[in-house]
């Protein structure tokens, strides 16, 4: 489903990822872990479309296209959802305004008629309850005045809304309660199917007993300085990340 | 000195066409130019031959040069074939009460209805009511808006022949919106039309009031406008300022507003287009426990000059007031707001605020903005802020993410930016017809 190969981006002169390499298949769950500032939501952000960063050298396939060409919002309707770690206030906007918007945008692009108001009520009506979101949130401006933990939801409820191939969801776990976090990995779960594929960034391992990952990489330095099966996840909940800082150091990068 | 002439030529000429006009006028009145009331006349024009057309010196027009407004030569009385047919463009669906026609300063009975009885509200035109209503036009006329120093009042007070007065006796309520539409004709000439009103809305009495301004042809048109609000104790005046003109369209005007006790006047002025714009709203609060909202939109393209001057004197103690105006400005626009706010030594216990927010979308556009608080009691409470910022590019990332495309998301964000003032216009009808105005122009 996607391939990135090589890829390299900057932020002004500063250089962020510094050669990413990640195979995600369809049906697959990928945990992508890391000390802060390692470059985990540039990456998240490059896969969205954010026009910040400049992608200096690589590629991304997404589904045989070349994603990297992309504008943001043909990303979002080939198929590609990014919860974001700080979910923007969108002043005047109510979600339910925004996500009938941005759905009847994608279903246009993909040659598909408008939802009709009674159809997408139905659908929101179903997905509230999946993500136990309430209705007088989602009559409100968009992420206005939320906590940190409706704001996280909300991500939640508009992803299950679009139904994206591909969700990259960046810190969707951290600030969360052990309630907040459960909800939050059954809309996740929820989604999982052998068409779909996820990424999810975080920094504890927690989140990962809720969703189980098929492959957790640490991602360090603006690269993926390390692979592997879901017991990776324990081993640096156990050990910390200086074990492997150290690894990079002696093997001189 | 050879370029002498040149100099002089074109803004005298218009100055000249003034005072030519006033005189023409003066002849046609007979032994009506004795009376007090044109004494006034005469003395505004005195005042605006002392003082001239503004220039970007005066503190007040240093962002609004009026220099290519007064180079235009304006018929002053140009009389006008417009028929319901041409207005039919212009009708707001589903509008009910009173819709008065101006038509190049001239009220037009038939093109207009009036509907509220007169038991509950009398509305007359400007020049009848100076014979049916003298004793009331003499108590106010002038005597709300000062001419002393500004040249443009002075000069609609020396043509003050035409508008509306419309007068709310005690204890009434008119329930029908009273909407004027000033419709200035320069399909074949440029035109020039100076309207004069006054309002006069009685102890707990209640009247919504709509003045909207347009231009019908491609020549140049020039407004200038005096509005007069008396808001006697108890009452209650809302009163909205619509304006969706030409690019060849000059619009001065001035709303003045005095307040007694307890009362309330709701306002909001929306400039969706107009080539030049200056509006002055001034309200004095001169009574206790009085409320005055202001609430203020401009949307300029092009090269398009929107300039709103506001004014709120605090002279009592115990009174409210609360303003916000917001701006979108694009392409090479100009914009300014300059909002002052007197808070005099008597006017303990005041709240005021005010608050401006402008979002500037292209480079070439430029908002100026300059608060103006001079606070003279200490038991006070006052607030005021500008911003003048771009569009929110995080949150345009935000919904591009999510599918919407960047002109869509644009327009979005922009027309929920306006909706802050939109939503305060009470009048449906009109509220729906402007908010597609609005919706059109931001659609980029
Ligand atoms: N807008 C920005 N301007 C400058 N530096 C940035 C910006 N965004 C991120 N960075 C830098 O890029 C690096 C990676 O940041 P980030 O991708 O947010 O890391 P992570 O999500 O792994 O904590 C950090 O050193 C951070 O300071
Ligand atoms: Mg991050």
């Amino acid at each position: 489903m996607l391939t990135i190969s090589d890829l390299q981006a900057n932020i002004g002169e500063k250089q962020i990822l510094k050669g990413i390499n990640l195979t995600v298949k369809a049906g697959e769950v990928h945990a992508i872990m890391g000390p802060n500032g390692s470059g985990k939501s540039t990456l998240a952000s490059v896969l969205a479309g954010r026009e910040d960063y400049d992608v200096t050298g690589g590629s991304v396939d997404f589904e045989g296209k070349d994603l990297l060409d992309m504008a943001a919002e043909v990303r979002a309707a080939e198929g590609i959802f990014l919860a974001f770690q700080y979910p923007v206030e969108i002043p005047g906007v109510s979600t339910t305004n925004f996500l009938k918007t941005a759905m009847n945008e994608i279903r246009k692009y993909r040659g598909q008629d408008s939802l009709d108001a009674v159809q997408f009520l139905r659908l929101m009506k179903e997905k509230m309850k999946l993500v136990n979101i309430d209705q007088s949130l989602l009559s409100r401006a968009l992420n206005e005045g939320f906590s940190g933990g409706e704001k996280k939801r909300n991500e939640i409820f508009q992803m299950a809304m679009l139904e994206p191939k591909l969700a990259i969801l960046d810190e969707t776990d951290s600030g969360l309660d052990i309630d907040a976090l459960r909800i939050v990995a059954e809309g996740v779960n929820a989604l999982r199917s052998p068409e779909r594929a996820t990424i999810l960034v975080t920094h504890y391992q927690r989140l990962l007993d809720y969703i189980v990952p098929d492959y957790v990489h640490v991602l360090y330095k603006g690269r993926i300085v390390k692979s592997g099966p879901k017991e990776l996840a324990f081993e640096l909940e156990e050990k910390g990340y200086d074990w492997i800082k150290a690894e990079v150091e002696e093997a001189g990068v | 000195m050879t370029n002498q002439p040149q100099e002089n030529s074109p803004v005298s000429t218009f100055r000249d066409r003034l005072l030519a006009g006033f005189r023409a006028s003066e002849e046609r009145m007979n032994g009506e130019t004795k009376s007090p009331l044109h004494q006034v006349r005469r003395a505004a024009l005195q005042t605006f031959e002392t003082l001239g057309f503004p220039t970007v010196k005066h503190e007040e027009w240093k962002y609004s040069n009026v220099t290519s407004l007064i180079n235009k030569a304006y018929e002053l009385e140009q009389p006008s074939s417009i028929t319901a047919d041409d207005l039919a463009p212009l009708q707001i669906p589903n509008l009910s009460g009173n819709i008065l026609y101006f038509v190049n300063g001239q009220y037009r009975a038939d093109l207009s209805r009036i509907v509220s009885p007169t038991s509950e509200v009398q509305i007359l035109p400007f020049r009848e009511a100076l014979t049916e209503q003298s004793e009331a036009v003499g108590a106010y006329f002038s005597r709300i808006a000062d001419f002393q120093d500004n040249a443009f009042t002075a000069l609609n007070t020396a043509f003050a022949f035409d508008g509306v007065f419309i007068r709310v006796p005690d204890g009434k309520t008119v329930t029908e919106p009273i909407i004027l539409r000033f419709i200035t004709d320069a399909r074949s000439n440029s035109v020039a039309a100076q309207p004069r009103n006054l309002i006069i809305v009685g102890r707990n009495a209640e009247v919504k009031i709509v003045e909207s301004y347009r231009t019908l042809g491609d020549e140049a048109s020039f407004t200038n406008a005096v509005t007069e609000v008396v808001v006697a104790r108890d009452a209650r005046v809302e009163y909205y300022k619509v304006q969706n003109d030409t690019d060849q369209s000059y619009h001065i005007g001035t709303t003045q507003v005095r307040q007694s006790d307890n009362s309330l006047f709701y306002s909001a002025t929306v400039t969706l287009n107009g080539g030049f714009v200056r509006n002055n709203l001034n309200i004095v609060l001169d009574g206790e426990h009085c409320e005055a909202h202001m609430y203020g939109l401009y949307i300029p393209n092009g090269k398009q000059h929107v300039d709103n001057h506001t004014l709120v004197d605090h002279a009592k103690p115990n009174s409210y007031s609360n303003e916000l105006y917001k701006g979108i400005l694009e392409e090479r626009s100009t914009g300014v707001f300059n909002g002052k706010i007197y808070v005099r030594p008597d006017a303990q216990k005041t709240n005021a605020y005010q608050s401006c927010k402008n979002v500037v979308l292209s480079p070439d556009a430029t908002m100026n903005t300059k608060p103006q608080l001079e606070i003279y009691a200490d038991d006070v409470k006052c607030s005021h802020g500008t911003t003048t910022g771009k569009l929110n590019e995080e949150a345009l990332f935000y919904m591009r993410s999510r599918g919407i495309p960047q002109e869509q998301a644009k327009t979005l964000l922009m027309f929920a930016f306006a909706e802050d003032v939109m939503t305060k216009i009470k009048i449906d009808p009109i509220r729906e017809y402007l908010e597609g105005v609005v919706a059109q122009k931001l659609a980029m």
